[in-house]
């Protein structure tokens, strides 16, 4: 909600300052891009086959999309009219500092890396290296604890849900050799 | 009485030894999970859905019971020590307990919210035993157009009670409708949005939307904002009230019930107008006026009465509707879809034993609750300090846990991360998250209804108002949007009132 005004030097500096500003019209952009491909696909829809009832499989996905592109619009004129959405704060949250972009690349990187390595390594060294990768990226740098406790947690978490609790994980090679 | 005699016969299933444990690992789960700073209730409950996927649906349930009365209790604890909260519910609480802490007196805020929240879920739970048969034996005759008006209820309640921006809120709605949308119609078999692809053929999981929304979107949010300072816990001892202070609270333990029962089991919010009006309530009441705001021990132990009450109320609606008040309630209600139940007026009929089972388990849970946390508060407090990027790689770390053991398939893990950073965004952006989750959930069975009623009147649209309850529910909807409109002439014609004098 700060509408801060720095002082410009060259030309550039005023548009970049603008669109930074209203950043949230991207928003709206996004919920007119989803309108627009929602509605493309309920259109495009073969319903010949087998309509039961007076309304399709087509009307909510139109309604939805229209939806959207209303509110997209609807959105466009608030940020432009000077609306903002507030940032949600929280406890650990402080929003006096600009957002740490390289943390949260490297957190979905991390996590992206266990999706593709769960299944070929296994849950418990998949699961150790997810939680030792995303303390890393949250700066914790005991390289003496930190693999330890991400390795205990992994490997405690797959004997309990695997063992105890009957929910399936995949043991990967290591499981196979112990 | 029909329902005490089916309560009782919930009491013997909750009660066998086994059910018991799962009660007890629930509640020490719930509040080691909802004491950790950062994570509210629906976050905790959300993460400890797995915990539950091999268990029977009344075993299940039944933890998940002592999971949700365990996280509520937790988040005041955190409030009150480390004066953080999490979550609009919880701010009340840190307004006097954490004064109270600081003062020294942590022990007492501490005892005066956990008794408040035995007082306020006993009476929330014998509120809950005493209506939800009724509700569910009136609305048993209900049909499709009236189960229709009732979600539109939700969806215009959900965006535009909560949150401070309608636009926002209908963007996160719409959001959340889309998700639903993804996958096989269910009365035609029609792929929708699926661009062929066959995992997402049978759709999003709804655990999936839960747990990305809420647990990766805001491990990311709050990795991207982390405070490099984090707030000092202060230290406590052992809960006890001296009967100087049981004498200033019980007559707020006592208000609050009726303050935040109603209020959790209609659509507004769940307990935070519950909290902040029992709040002023206290204030209003009290013999101390000028303590509040340093420390009153009625403006912790009214408000936390009425925030365990409003979960209690928050059930009713729940249970006897399928209809999710707040976030915690949406989790559940995606928890019952897991195992194929739909929760609704036929619920008390068709698994007796599973509902009674879980009212009886609640009670269970809240002396468990009240056992357990009084002695064990300490060992909690030392939750607080927790190095934090440990505790965000543990929420990640549990999600991927929750995600995978959905299906067993690692693509759902890059689903859950693409629905985070959707969380993520909206944190950013200030697009409420709960719309989104409701939209997720009860979309796909709202279209089925407005089709099935649709259906019967072959078409005209006069089949969806056609019954007194949906009528009634569609004026509360129009009331609703019109709210903002009416304030502003109301105003309007105060101002001039004012003017002329």
């Amino acid at each position: 909600m700060t509408t801060t005004t720095e002082p410009v030097s060259d030309e550039t500096e005023p548009r970049r300052s603008w669109l930074k500003e209203h950043s949230e019209l991207g928003v709206s952009v996004l919920l007119l891009v989803l309108g627009v491909l929602v509605l493309t696909d309920a259109l495009t829809m073969d319903v010949d086959i087998a309509q039961r009832g007076p309304v399709g499989p087509r009307t909510v996905p139109i309604v939805v999309g229209a939806g959207l592109l209303v509110i997209a619009a609807l959105l466009a004129v608030d940020v432009l009219r000077g609306g903002r959405g507030e940032a949600e704060s929280g406890e650990d949250v402080d929003l006096s500092e600009p957002a740490d972009w390289r943390t949260v690349l490297l957190l979905a990187g991390v996590f992206l890396a266990t999706a593709v390595l769960i299944d070929p390594l296994g849950f418990p060294l998949a699961g150790a290296l997810l939680f030792w990768g995303a303390a890393f990226a949250l700066g914790s740098r005991r390289y003496d604890r930190d693999p330890l406790i991400a390795a205990a947690l992994s490997l405690l978490t797959y004997v309990v849900f695997n063992n105890l609790l009957g929910v399936p994980l995949p043991g990967g090679p290591l499981m196979g050799v112990l | 009485m029909n329902a005490l005699n089916s309560l009782m016969d919930g009491f013997g299933t909750a009660l066998s030894p086994l059910n018991l444990l799962w009660a007890a690992i629930g509640v020490l789960l719930g509040t080691a999970i909802g004491v950790l700073p950062g994570i509210g209730p629906a976050m905790a409950v959300a993460l400890l859905l797995p915990v539950t996927y091999g268990l029977d649906p009344t075993a299940a349930f039944i933890m998940f019971a002592g999971i949700y009365y365990g996280a509520m209790f937790g988040g005041s604890t955190t409030s009150i020590l480390l004066n953080t909260p999490g979550e609009s519910a919880a701010v009340v609480a840190a307004m006097e307990g954490n004064p109270m802490a600081k003062a020294g007196r942590g022990a007492q805020a501490l005892a005066a919210a956990a008794i408040g929240h035995f007082a306020g879920g006993m009476v929330g739970t014998i509120l809950l035993v005493a209506l939800a048969p009724k509700i569910a034996e009136l609305a048993v005759d209900i049909g499709a157009p009236d189960y229709f008006a009732i979600m539109v209820l939700a969806f215009i309640a959900v965006t535009s009670v909560l949150g401070s921006s309608r636009i926002r809120g209908l963007a996160s709605l719409l959001i959340g409708l889309t998700i639903g949308l993804i996958g096989l119609d269910q009365m035609t078999g029609q792929q929708r949005l699926t661009f062929g692809s066959l995992q997402l053929a049978d759709g999003v999981d709804v655990v999936i939307v839960a747990v990305g929304l809420f647990a990766i979107g805001e491990a990311l949010w709050v990795a991207a904002h982390l405070r490099r300072t984090s707030g000092e816990a202060i230290p406590v001892g052992r809960p006890w009230l001296g009967r100087g202070d049981v004498k200033r609270s019980w007559k707020s333990w006592a208000r609050g019930p009726f303050i935040g029962f109603p209020f959790g089991a209609i659509p507004a919010g769940g307990a935070e107008i519950p909290t902040f009006l029992s709040y002023v309530t206290e204030k209003r009441l009290s013999k101390h006026k000028d303590e509040f705001g340093k420390g009153a021990i009625e403006g912790v132990a009214g408000p936390e009465s009425a925030a365990s009450a409003s979960a209690a109320g928050t059930l009713v609606s729940m249970l006897t509707l399928g209809l999710p008040t707040t976030a915690v309630a949406a989790v559940m209600l995606a928890a019952f879809q897991q195992y194929g139940i739909q929760p609704g007026p036929l619920l008390f009929e068709r698994e007796p034993e599973l509902v009674w089972g879980l009212i009886a388990s609640l009670f269970v849970g809240m002396v468990l609750l009240i056992a357990l946390n009084l002695p064990l508060a300490p060992l909690w407090a030392k939750l607080l300090r927790i190095p934090r990027p440990y505790l965000y790689a543990g929420i990640l770390f549990f999600a991927a846990v929750g995600a995978y053991a959905v299906g067993g398939e690692a693509i759902d893990l890059v689903i859950l991360l693409v629905i985070g950073l959707i969380g993520f965004g909206m944190r950013r952006y200030g697009l409420p998250v709960l719309p989104a989750v409701i939209g997720v959930i009860l979309g796909p069975a709202a279209e089925q209804q407005l089709r099935r009623a649709l259906q019967i009147s072959d078409g005209s649209v006069t089949g969806l108002v056609n019954t007194p309850f949906s009528v009634t529910v569609y004026v509360v909807v129009v009331l609703l949007l019109a709210w903002p409109l009416l304030k502003k002439l109301i105003k309007r014609g105060s101002s001039d009132r004012t003017v002329d004098a």
